[in-house]
């Protein structure tokens, strides 16, 4: 039983991360309706980015906020510089550029770090209670902060002006334009947004993982299906799935072995967990197509 | 009536450039004429001619670029022409080259008459793996394909199954050479050999395509309500694209298990998969012609990006090293850039302009 | 007349030809295979510069480094190398290409420090096909010292199954009523490691009461962790790369789980593994040692640490010091410039081999004090000695006496 407490635990706190990227990867979504590879590596240079700042001797939380605005920037940038002029390509030529940024930021960081692990020092105080061998000091922070930022971008969607016109260049960019909505520049701004989130997600996650260049490369895949399965365009959504997937995992393989302790046979383990994660999203989708949460959309003919 | 021949026609027209991008019969002959070109000149110093003209190596990496571009092709037919999007046909590839690997290694059979079963086991993983995809559409496909390439490996060192597989150590092969004394090395037999598999598997894919088949297929992929009302078993059909896609890559990756006479599964990982589908995007989405320049793309690519970011870092002396990898992102940018619909759609829209070009000159 | 002149002709070309190919024979000062000549040796190798074993790519670099000083320096016996270095990712099917572009088209004189298990394998066979060297393979599985049936591949460093027979020993011998969780890569190395230690354990091999697998792919190993917390286990021995190892020490100090643990020597490094991991969860980890940690202050007056820090500081400026894979690729550099002398003017394959399977009791820099590379024509495995070291404060505490492969099997 105490088992089963810490797998969940530990899969909560694993599904904060997937959670975080999720989120990431929803608000590019939802804002151009593209997925974007290139957001774990994204991700992982603005890591790298505060953990340079920290080197220099900045404060964590002076570095943090000059990150998330820096990697604000790299994201309008990529969005105006790279994909506007693409706006008409089809969808998979879109995907081969995710996939050459997704390379270029990975090469830059290993010329420019390195790809020997770093230490990356958890932001939040240490501090002992009980029940800390289940969730630690940085755990619980890290899961707070995902609610967080949901609750932020919850509030910003539905209560700013540019939040709205965010949502309505979105759905409906023709009525968005005539409304006086720069359609274009809400892009952007939904591509900056998913990479100052994944900035922090980035900052969250290297304290777990460690600094290094691939840190990303396997969260992108639990975060791409933490996004699907809470439907792809409701943030609250990914937020859930992705601790869904986290926990998911974990109990696939304490039920492997509890069934190898009870009947000495190997079925499943940490092997594969994996993949048996991932056959049951699926089969989840394939029973529920628009996700858990998400809404059903009607196709029009 | 509507021949593909190139009438006046428009729709015609269009519909050949869809998977031929205006190639004719002329220009695919001498597509295989060019193929079996290095054949003959590996073939000179039989009559007295100069040896090693093409060196073994070229023939390694010529016979790679047409084992991708037999990959594409699969990848394009399910992609391109039907539609549904994969992340995952390294998967294929793989159980392809593990599946001659297995019949090789365990059983003695010689390489090359592994490729029918081969071929009939990749095609049915493929229609099983279809059939519950059917369901899901898009992005979830994508999500569905990309943990097919994920669980792949995972799959190759499950304990139950390590007496197949070779487990985490795969299974080494033999040498394939020429028999019967041919005058061969083995790597240009090898190159042979692939070229004789590939020219069918081109082949055929044209005829599908060219067919009630093909015609429903994209059918299906540009007005999937219309097919249905017009009576296509979208679900049978896509179906069977998955598993005839699942088919042509699996062989190519029978071929490919032969060429390096190993395999293991860290020989397939995620990243072979999104290779496939950068040669596809970049040869031409839909084309098969685009297929084979897609083939060829990733294999020099990376040779490229090397030897660039080398030259670049010794000229500019930066403080950081220039990574090939990073000219590797940049060339896939601007090649999207260049040319959105793929090298073919490039080319298909040079002929184009050359010829209104012509034609008003001819006017005036 | 037509058909003797031209037969005149054939002969003078021919006389020519022999003039050509005999002017440089004479001028020559040894014998050379492909890739060898006066003035340069051409060296190739392979490395994963990306991919998920791109940590290790820092190898690859600082032996080229190394060999950039050698030349600075004039050479060896006067001749310049020229490093060839590819990435091949980790894939096997690449190293092939690679290796196959390296000894086809450079005409590389050997094959040096080629880097994994599985791209090793691949290009095994190949390559004794080939006779060119591959020479000092940067993995320790326990295949690459066979000789009679592979003379063209040597390892270098002590062996998996070496080290996983002595952690087994040393285990039997210190603790009482060991029950032992391991954690484990689920590939060639991870195996071989823990086959070597279960035929350590012997009849005893029942001590294990949970081994745990973990992917590259997998982003943690805390779900491992606590599987093998929960076994009861008393003695954890992790068979982890640097990341997951650190991982896995520290999760382990979360759960307040202290066995006494063992971790192989791919994550022995203070600066990459032991630091990340929090130096105070790592105290009293044992693990088995050839090299010298760079962090180790013991070693900070040494001559041959002296000379890397002096070298690092003047080639590999942004290199990280505390890496131990630095240390790992100027040793073995250093090793392969001692054959390379060794050949003298006879700079053939078979010489190479030769003069490689014929280091008596030789020293290389930055190895443990009684740790000396030795091989001969029947034993391909030229360090065969480790000493177990304990960490104790910020750095390793050596102790018992150094062991090699003899003792422990016996």
């Amino acid at each position: 039983m105490e088992q089963l407490i810490q797998q969940v635990a530990a899969g909560l706190a694993n599904g904060a991360i997937y959670a975080c990227l999720a989120l990431a990867l929803v608000m590019i979504f939802v804002s151009t309706d593209h997925i974007n590879f290139a957001q774990g590596n994204l991700a992982m240079f603005s890591a790298y980015l505060v953990w340079q700042f920290l080197q220099w001797g900045l404060n964590f939380w002076l570095a943090l906020p000059i990150v998330v605005v820096i990697s604000f920037i790299i994201g309008v940038a990529i969005e105006r510089f790279i994909l506007r002029p693409l706006h008409d390509a089809p969808v998979l030529s879109i995907v081969v550029v995710f996939i050459g940024l997704l390379t270029i930021f990975f090469s830059l960081a290993g010329a420019i770090w390195g790809h020997t692990i770093n230490a990356f020092p958890s932001p939040f105080p240490k501090f002992n209670f009980p029940g800390a061998a289940y969730f630690g000091p940085h755990q619980i922070g890290m899961i707070l902060t995902t609610i967080v930022l949901l609750l932020l971008l919850f509030a910003f969607f539905r209560f700013t002006p540019l939040g709205l016109a965010m949502r309505a260049a979105a759905q409906n960019p023709a009525s968005a334009r005539l409304a006086g909505v720069r359609v274009d520049w809400m892009l952007a701004l939904g591509w900056g947004l998913a990479a100052a989130i994944g900035a922090v997600a980035g900052t969250l996650v290297a304290p777990v993982v460690y600094l290094e260049p691939n840190m990303m490369a396997s969260i992108l895949l639990y975060g791409f299906a933490g996004a699907l399965i809470g439907g792809i365009s409701s943030p609250g959504g990914a937020v859930a799935g992705g601790f869904i997937v986290g926990v998911l995992e974990n109990l696939i393989s304490y039920f492997g072995d509890v069934v190898q302790n009870l009947t000495g046979l190997y079925i499943i383990g940490n092997g594969e967990k994996l993949s048996v994660a991932l056959l049951i999203v699926i089969t989840v989708l394939t029973l529920k197509p628009a996700g858990l949460f998400g809404r059903v959309s009607v196709k029009r003919v | 009536m509507a021949t593909t021949t190139t009438t006046a026609n428009g729709v015609t027209r269009k519909q050949t450039s869809r998977f031929g991008a205006g190639f004719s019969r002329n220009v695919w002959l001498l597509l295989i004429a060019l193929a079996l070109l290095p054949v003959v000149v590996a073939l000179l110093p039989l009559v007295g001619g100069p040896a090693e003209v093409i060196s073994s190596y070229t023939f390694l990496q010529l016979s790679l670029m047409i084992v991708y571009s037999i990959a594409v092709l699969g990848l394009n037919l399910l992609t391109g022409f039907n539609g549904q999007i994969s992340l995952g046909h390294g998967a294929f590839f793989a159980a392809g080259a593990y599946v001659a690997a297995a019949l090789v290694a365990h059983h003695h059979w010689p390489h090359m008459v592994t490729l029918p079963v081969v071929a009939l086991f990749c095609f049915v993983l493929g229609y099983l793996f279809g059939l519950p995809a059917l369901r899901l559409e898009g992005h979830y496909l994508a999500l569905a394909t990309f943990s097919l390439a994920i669980a792949v490996p995972q799959i190759l060192k499950y304990r139950h199954l390590e007496g197949v597989t070779g487990g985490v150590q795969g299974l080494n092969l033999p040498k394939i050479v020429a028999p019967w004394g041919l005058p061969f090395t083995p790597d240009q037999w090898m190159y042979l050999l692939v070229l004789v598999v590939a020219v069918p598997i081109f082949w055929f894919t044209r005829n599908l395509l060219d067919s009630r088949t093909g015609r429903a297929l994209m059918a299906i992929r540009d007005q999937p309500m219309a097919a249905a009302t017009m009576g296509i078993n979208i679900s049978q059909y896509k179906a069977i694209t998955f598993g005839l896609s699942a088919m042509i890559t699996g062989i190519a990756g029978a071929l490919h298990a032969g060429m390096f006479r190993f395999v293991a599964p860290d020989s397939y990982p995620l990243e072979l998969s999104i290779t496939f589908l950068v040669g596809m995007v970049v040869g031409g989405l839909a084309s098969l012609p685009g297929a084979i320049f897609g083939g060829i793309f990733v294999q020099v690519i990376e040779k490229y990006a090397d030897s660039i970011a080398r030259s670049l870092s010794s000229t500019l002396h930066l403080p950081i090293d220039i990574e090939p990898w990073t000219i590797y992102g940049i060339a896939l940018i601007l090649l999207v850039y260049l040319m959105p619909t793929g090298i073919a759609g490039g080319i298909a829209r040079l002929r184009r302009l050359m010829n209104n070009t012509g034609r008003r000159s001819g006017t005036s | 007349m037509l058909q003797s002149s031209r037969r005149l002709f054939l002969a003078g070309a021919s006389a020519l030809g022999l003039a050509i190919a005999a002017t440089p024979a004479l001028a020559q000062k040894g014998k050379y295979d492909e890739g060898a000549s006066d003035t340069e040796i051409k060296i190739g190798n392979t490395n994963p510069y990306s991919g998920p074993a791109s940590a290790y790519g820092v190898i690859g670099k600082s032996i080229d480094a190394y060999f950039k000083k050698i030349n600075d320096d004039g050479g060896i016996n006067g001749r310049k190398i020229n490093f060839v270095t590819y990435d091949d990712g980790y894939s096997p099917p690449k190293t092939v290409e690679m290796v196959r572009k390296l000894v086809e088209q450079d005409k590389v004189l050997l094959l040096f420090q080629t880097l994994g298990t599985p791209p090793n394998t691949a290009i095994w066979q190949y390559m004794n096909d080939a006779k060119v060297p591959q020479l000092f393979v940067a993995t320790g599985a326990s295949k690459w010292g066979d000789p009679k049936g592979h003379p063209w591949t040597m390892g270098f460093q002590p062996d998996y199954r070496t080290e996983g027979i002595i952690y087994a020993k040393h285990i039997l011998e210190t603790v009482k009523d060991a029950k032992i969780a391991v954690l484990y890569q689920n590939d060639d190395y991870g195996k071989d490691y823990l086959g070597g230690f279960k035929e350590g354990l012997g009849k005893d091999a029942n001590k294990i009461v949970k081994e745990e697998p973990y992917n590259v792919t997998d982003p943690t190993v805390d779900n491992q962790i606590i599987q093998l917390k929960n076994s009861g286990a008393n003695v954890f021995f992790n068979i982890a790369t640097p990341k997951f190892a650190a991982q896995a020490i520290k999760k382990a100090a979360e759960l307040g789980w202290k066995p006494v643990q063992y971790v192989n020597n791919v994550s022995s490094s203070v600066g990459s593994v032991m630091k990340p991991a929090g130096i105070d969860n790592a105290q009293g980890i044992i693990t088995a040692l050839y090299l010298k940690d760079p962090t180790d202050p013991q070693w900070a007056n040494s001559a041959d640490m002296k000379e890397w820090k002096a070298f690092m500081a003047k080639y590999m400026p942004q290199g990280n010091l505390s890496d131990g894979s630095y240390v790992y690729g100027y040793a073995v550099a250093h090793l392969m410039e001692i054959v390379l002398k060794q050949c003298g003017n006879e700079l053939t394959r078979a010489n190479i081999m030769k003069q490689a399977a014929n280091l008596k009791s030789v020293e290389i820099p930055l190895l443990l004090p009684g740790i000396k590379v030795n091989t001969s024509p029947t034993d391909f495995y030229p360090l065969q000695s480790v000493q177990l070291a304990r960490i104790k404060g910020e750095s390793y505490e050596l102790f018992g006496k150094v062991l090699s492969n003899e003792a422990a099997s016996n």
